[in-house]
């Protein structure tokens, strides 16, 4: 152990020499995580907030990235919390992790630390049932009040659940297929506890979202005003037209001034993390497409990575080939753009300029979609990218639409469409954009000075992405902690100061303009590796994955994408992740939504929403 | 405008005319008029929503059929466009949208998950099928569908529209006498309730106090694969085996073996090309 000296600058330590000196610092509520394959420390969870503060405040680690709850029952029998807090200024993580009891699951809540940690402390609640004291609104957020149990415990069985892991034995060898319905007397996907209440079937969820506003509770206060303005609560959503999906924002208004905003989700969580503990760690790689379903190839991206984290400590271990990780780097850069053209696109929807500029950007969407097409075989759900490697080559010859004219489907050669592409359709379209809407008038006046959020909350609410570089943070995962060929690669990240949503805006402008200079890089490193293999070592439908947690993260479109992997249990049994994460960008950005609409108006939070870039798939997974 | 479409057969127009008049029913006029200008709801659920969108662009352009005008609000729409996972937080609202659309209305499940569940049809707040709560016209299969797939089930739904009858009461019933019923919109209890199914949790529930196990539909057994019982390869059981093999199945073996051979012959002397 090195001993720390006095006067050393401790939030220039590396990870080791910060994990020595919070032994040091807490030596009875501090041990080292000494499991197979797990990193970090266990903290006793009396002492929990003391050592995140210290961890924030003395060590610098000011950015929590993920927080999320693991249950080990049949292994250790107990919760544990897992934080993943990162140094805003760059490097590897300091994960720490608190553990509790199964029964009676209770943890301190870091908020006060991290406000970041508000809807993932959420989410742990509502769906494994562990309570954290201390926090200012512990409720569902993902189900609803009512709902019966905590799904994502591991004692805890769907209507249709019919075996731990895929694949089921009924199906394979056995080759039989049934339909689950008919498993169930009702016919449907529902299981009511046994126990019911047939008095109390009564639908309580609605009653508990206005309560947490605090409406009707002091009318008297809220009337108490100078000018008599009426109070209205505007329930926006879930079917919206603005609200980018089935996102519903149930805000408390003074005449047109937003008072308070709460933001409800779940209406599209389709129990991804469950699904994927039942699933094979390649079977999840479709499911991800299903997160951000705009960006789909960065999704595999980073599930990808994750599971390589983990692969790489076992005995036989091919890195992805380069050519492989040129083709990565590619896909991912193609899906910025796509995203970025879309969320701008939507944005200015929000804005009032319903569709027009959607159509003018579709177009370029359309054309890598068509490549995507070719290569992966679907639009959108690309499904393409493998543990250590890609599933398929680029391949010669790909077919499209030449123009959108006369509909004719022509032969292309597909390094040539892809340099057309890149070295002048995308530039133009970006040109055009930005001619045409960076010194709008109109765009200016509504955005300027609009949903300002401060570097510091940036920080504090663990935003990410164009949310967190448009405040006038330089984070950015692909120079944070490099993952792939980034590091060879010249490009810069995108800030702006400003924080507001036009700041945004022009980030995501200038993000394009990066992607399309990293694509030019990309396009020769094509050429040069034609050919070569695109996969190490020999495809693997259920590799041998080792014990352990890893936490892969990327740079996606939408901000920092983590998945957070857990293989335990039997090495020898079935290949299924224990516990499977997904730190989604867009649920977490919309922590601080209800600050930065407050005291705008009505068709402002509109447009603020539209200036995160969320997508429902991701938010509620 | 082309005429031809309408004309009757029962009551032959003279050729000149043809292109002026025509002679046809109430319903041919009326679906005609209805399947030109179907107003989905602008609504979008999950992934196949972006496809729906992808779609109305100009690349797909559904204003060709007279579809391009998507309403925010149920009440001015005749078809929804069930486009994605329906979860059990968000049936809701969707049985609460449907009974507000007025009448006649349609409902196309897009895509996998609104069809069946999907690749989502386990998870627990998982509908695993719109059909379970509404009634659907028009299933369109994919994850998501093409836009040229949803434009496929588009048309098929025109199509189901052209052979609706004003006569038959069971095509379009709303045109009968009084209101038609809404669909009962389900509860968020422990878990998602129909009304319609009261009397089953009712009967399960007694079940469940009595200490009966709930009433479930035993599955038919697993049918074992036959294991085939591999002939001995030596002496004499093979040579029997060879008797009674179909001579068509042994003709096509020895070709076999005599291409293998030719085959090991050629590398054989490729072999020694090279090392000479």
């Amino acid at each position: 152990m090195t001993d720390i000296a006095p006067d050393q600058d401790l939030t220039a330590v590396d990870i080791d020499g910060a994990l020595d000196y919070l032994k040091q610092r807490f030596p009875d509520a501090v041990r080292e995580d000494d499991r197979e394959g797990y990193s970090g420390i266990i903290v006793d969870k009396d002492k929990l907030v003391d050592v995140a503060t210290t961890i924030r405040d003395e060590l610098g680690f000011n950015y929590l990235s993920s927080a999320t709850a693991v249950d080990y029952l049949g292994i250790s029998d107990h919760m544990e919390m897992v934080y993943h807090t990162y140094r805003i200024s760059g490097g590897g993580a300091l994960v720490f992790k608190a553990q509790t009891d199964r029964e009676k699951a209770e943890l301190p809540s870091l908020v006060p630390v991290w406000k970041g940690a508000d809807f993932q402390e959420r989410e742990a609640y509502d769906l494994f049932g562990i309570r954290f004291e201390g926090h200012p609104n512990l409720r569902r957020i993902l189900l609803w009040e009512g709902f019966d149990g905590h799904p994502m415990r591991k004692d805890w069985k769907e209507a249709y659940y019919e075996q731990d892991h895929k694949p089921f034995d009924s199906r394979w060898p056995a080759g039989w297929v049934h339909r689950a319905e008919e498993r169930t007397p009702y016919g449907k996907n529902v299981r009511y506890p046994d126990n019911l209440d047939l008095s109390r079937l009564v639908d309580v969820s609605e009653e508990d979202v206005y309560q947490s506003l605090g409406l009707g509770v002091d009318v008297q206060q809220l009337d108490s005003d100078d000018i008599a303005t009426e109070r209205l609560l505007v329930n926006m959503g879930p079917h919206h037209p603005s609200t980018h999906g089935v996102f519903r924002m149930v805000v408390t208004m003074n005449g047109e001034t937003i008072e308070k905003l709460e933001p409800v989700m779940g209406y599209l969580h389709r129990n991804h993390e469950k699904i994927g503990e039942r699933n094979t760690f390649l079977h999840n790689m479709p499911f991800t497409d299903r997160l951000d379903y705009i960006s789909s190839m960065g999704n595999n991206f980073g599930y990808a990575l994750a599971v390589e984290q983990l692969l790489s400590r076992g005995a036989r271990y091919d890195a992805p080939t380069y050519r492989a990780e040129v083709i990565r780097v590619l896909m991912a850069e193609l899906t910025r753009i796509v995203n970025h053209l879309w969320a701008i696109g939507f944005w200015l929807n929000d804005l009032g300029a319903f569709f027009t500029p959607v159509l003018y950007f579709i177009e370029e969407r359309e054309r890598i979609l068509d490549f995507f097409e070719a290569v992966a075989g679907s639009r959108m759900m690309c499904n393409y990218m493998r543990f250590g490697g890609v599933a398929k080559d680029l391949p010669e010859r790909l077919h499209s639409v030449a123009n959108l004219v006369n509909d004719k489907v022509r032969d292309y050669n597909t390094m040539q469409y892809l340099t057309e592409l890149i070295t002048e359709r995308i530039p133009r379209t970006i040109e055009e954009l930005e001619e045409y809407l960076s010194e709008n008038e109109i765009i200016k006046a509504r955005s300027i000075g609009y949903g300002y959020l401060s570097p510091e909350d940036a920080i504090q609410y663990s935003t990410a992405g164009p949310l967190l570089r448009g405040s006038g943070i330089p984070y950015d995962v692909r120079r944070a902690e490099p993952y792939s060929i980034y590091p060879e690669l010249d490009f810069d990240i995108a800030v702006r100061d400003e924080g507001d949503m036009y700041a945004r805006y022009l980030v995501r402008v200038e993000e394009m303009w990066q992607s399309v200079r990293i694509l030019k890089q990309i396009l020769p490193r094509l050429e040069r590796t034609q050919g070569e293999p695109i996969m190490a070592g020999k495809p693997q439908h259920t590799p041998r994955v080792p014990l352990g947690e890893a936490y892969g993260r990327v740079e996606n479109p939408k901000g920092e994408l983590g998945f957070y992997v857990v293989s335990a249990g039997d090495p020898k049994g079935p290949q299924n992740p224990w516990r499977y994460h997904v730190r989604a960008p867009s649920f977490i950005n919309l922590t601080p939504l209800g600050l930065m609409c407050q005291n705008h108006k009505v068709a402002d939070i509109v447009a603020i929403l539209g200036s995160i870039d969320i997508v429902l798939g991701e938010t509620d997974r | 405008m082309d005429l031809q479409q309408f004309q009757d057969t029962e009551f032959p127009v003279p050729t000149e005319l043809q292109s002026n008049v025509a002679i046809t029913s109430l319903s041919k006029l009326y679906n005609w008029g209805r399947r030109n200008s179907m107003w989905p709801m602008l609504f979008g659920l999950a992934c196949c929503a972006i496809e729906m969108i992808a779609t109305a662009s100009s690349r797909f352009d559904l204003s060709r059929f007279g579809m391009e005008v998507m309403r925010a609000t149920p009440r001015q729409a005749d078809l929804m466009i069930v486009s994605g996972t329906v979860t059990k937080k968000m049936i809701v609202p969707i049985v609460r949208l449907y009974n507000q659309m007025p009448e006649p209305k349609y409902v196309l499940a897009m895509g996998a998950c609104a069809s069946g569940g999907g690749p989502f049809k386990e998870g627990y707040n998982v509908v695993s099928g719109i059909d379970k709560y509404i009634p659907v016209d028009v299933y369109v299969p994919g994850c998501p569908p093409t836009p040229q797939a949803l434009l496929y089930g588009l048309i098929a739904l025109q199509k189901k529209i052209d052979g609706q009858s004003l006569a038959n009461m069971d095509d379009v019933p709303w045109y009968g006498v009084g209101p038609s019923e809404p669909t009962p919109v389900p509860i968020l209890g422990p878990d998602i309730i129909d009304p319609r199914q009261m009397h089953i949790i009712r009967q399960q529930a007694e079940r469940a106090a009595q200490g009966l196990p709930a009433g479930v539909r035993e599955l038919p057994a697993i049918p074992q694969p036959e294991k085939k019982k591999v002939p001995a390869k030596t002496g004499q059981g093979a040579a029997a085996a060879d008797g009674e093999m179909d001579p068509a199945k042994a003709e096509r073996l020895r070709k076999r073996e005599a291409a293998l051979a030719r085959k090991r012959a050629r590398e054989a002397a490729k072999k020694q090309q090279g090392e000479g």
